[in-house]
């Protein structure tokens, strides 16, 4: 059982060093982010294979790691967005952000 | 033919189930470096992935020793399936933008 | 097969540090940045560095994630030139750094092996207050450093807030931030706070006997205060709110407290006797938790700049 854990996480973790390579060559930058988003998931997965081997202590760090790649995918949208504050789904296809009612229109 | 114990059932569960999780998240790796597309990429990233990611955690929930780790691993599925979905959404309405020239 | 595992994990972090500094464009230098400090979160789970690998994980991948992203997407919303990325090889950098690794290697081989806390620690640990070797060293044994870390963090605060313009002083601290109501942000921004501020509640309680504490559970409180902020729920303060000041020093006041307190009652300053050293260590790890977190996310937040959308 040992044997086929350690097998397993390092199975993920070579298919994460991989998936890597498109960090490095995709052309856009959504391509970029999408591919440190499967580094944060392939992450939790060997956490939680490390869990098992190692004690479940670690859990909690697969936890907080979930929680940081959707972090980072989040500010990826906000530091892309034309103003710096914005969200993607405001923007419609036809190029122009849409009267959204802003919350925090007091300067 | 005898019912195998529970402890017995347990190890096959987590040998089949953390199995087809690496196959998921093989398959995710391979989709998101030879799909022609940003967004086809992003499915395979999205799906495959973390359908890996679910069947890992239900193998290896079978090893769990009390409720309490297999509660912390459903939390951390529950999760990654909310922040899977919701920046899979983002991260394709931001290509779009870019690729219609903002 | 474990030493494969971890060799390739090494391997991987090396790779991935190298790719990030090769050049070649700075938002593929940030992203290489943000899988690093998600890889050395694992390598310190497998070192059982359980208590860095939290801290790693929420700040390595997604606080500094953040505020890197920020920066690359103000500067390039100015417009500002990616300049030539220093193709060639430094000379004299490059020996300076040889040289420190060398010295950090010999240290390594040096030093023994350190697999327990040590004979004196072990001795006292009993009567620290707290389980966790980690926690009774940092708010126990070692609370003086403990305390001007986060003396030292409010100060970096101060200095980010001090890059803001003068007429920007009295507004909202941040860009402001909007979202599509009842979309996808916006959803995310609701409901995962909830669930992350019960995460780090946990990780601060469940710090004096278990890996956690005040640092580890502030920086999850923050990441979740940052989500929310980020989707447009919480409108970040101003620099005047009082309320807000407050929580940014209740920790290092509470903790200055209880050093005065051990002055005058139990003989020195920052010390604890046994048996309220359970209680003492609760009580700062709840303000401490507070105010990293609210500084952290403040940090990353960044100076007022509601005057100007680039």
């Amino acid at each position: 059982m040992t044997l086929w854990l350690t097998c397993v996480a390092f199975g993920v973790l070579c298919s994460l060093g991989l998936a890597l390579v498109r960090v490095w060559i995709g052309p856009d930058r959504a391509d970029r982010m999408m591919a440190a988003q499967l580094a944060g998931t392939g992450g939790v997965a060997v956490l939680i294979l490390i869990a098992a081997l190692q004690g479940w202590a670690g859990l909690d760090v697969a936890l907080i790691l979930a929680l940081s790649g959707a972090l980072a995918a989040v500010g990826f949208v906000k530091a892309t967005s034309p103003d710096g504050g914005g969200d993607p789904e405001e923007e419609d296809t036809a190029g122009a952000p849409s009267e959204t009612g802003d919350r925090n229109a007091d300067t | 033919m005898p019912i195998p114990d529970h402890a017995t059932l347990a190890t096959y569960a987590t040998y089949a189930f953390t199995g087809v999780g690496l196959f998921f998240f093989i398959a995710g790796t391979v989709g998101i470096l030879r799909f022609p597309d940003v967004f086809s990429r992003l499915h395979a990233l999205t799906k495959a992935d973390n359908l890996g990611l679910g069947f890992i955690t239900l193998g290896v929930a079978f090893q769990a020793d009390t409720w309490r780790d297999i509660a912390v691993l459903a939390l951390i599925w529950a999760l990654a399936l909310v922040a899977a979905g919701t920046v899979s959404q983002l991260i394709a309405r931001d290509a779009l933008a870019e690729r219609d020239g903002r | 097969m474990t030493l494969l595992l971890d060799v390739t994990l090494c391997a991987f972090v090396l790779g991935i540090a190298l790719a990030a500094v090769a050049g070649h464009g700075v938002f593929r230098a940030v992203v290489f940045f943000i899988v690093y400090g998600l890889l050395l979160s694992v390598a310190w789970v497998r070192l059982d560095a359980v208590n860095v690998a939290l801290a790693e994980a929420a700040i390595g991948g997604g606080l500094t994630g953040v505020l890197l992203l920020t920066t690359y997407g103000k500067l390039a919303r100015d417009g500002a030139e990616a300049g030539a990325m220093g193709g060639g090889f430094n000379l004299p950098v490059g020996l300076i750094c040889a040289g420190l690794s060398g010295a950090l290697v010999w240290a390594w081989f040096a030093l023994p092996l350190p697999d327990a806390p040590g004979p004196q620690t072990a001795e006292a640990l009993p009567r620290a207050g707290a389980g966790n070797p980690v926690t009774a060293v940092l708010l126990n044994f070692r609370a003086w450093d403990t305390l001007l870390e986060s003396v030292v963090l409010l100060t970096a605060l101060i200095g980010v807030w001090i890059l803001g313009r003068d007429e920007d002083w009295h507004a909202r601290l941040g860009l402001p931030q909007h979202s599509r109501p009842g979309g996808v942000m916006a959803g995310f921004g609701r409901v995962l706070p909830p669930v992350g501020f019960l995460v780090g509640v946990y990780l601060v309680y469940v710090g004096a006997d278990h890996p956690g504490g005040a640092f580890q559970g502030g920086t999850v409180l923050a990441a979740v205060g940052l989500v929310a902020a980020l989707a447009g729920q919480i409108r970040p303060p101003r620099i005047s709110d009082w309320q807000w000041r407050a929580a940014l020093v209740v920790g290092p006041l509470v903790f200055i407290t209880s050093g005065l307190a051990g002055a005058m009652f139990f003989g020195g300053f920052l010390t604890l006797p046994a048996d309220i050293a359970a209680g003492a260590i609760f009580a700062i790890e709840a303000a401490l938790a507070v105010s990293i977190a609210v500084t952290l996310a403040l940090l990353v937040i960044g100076p007022p700049q509601a005057g100007h959308r680039a």
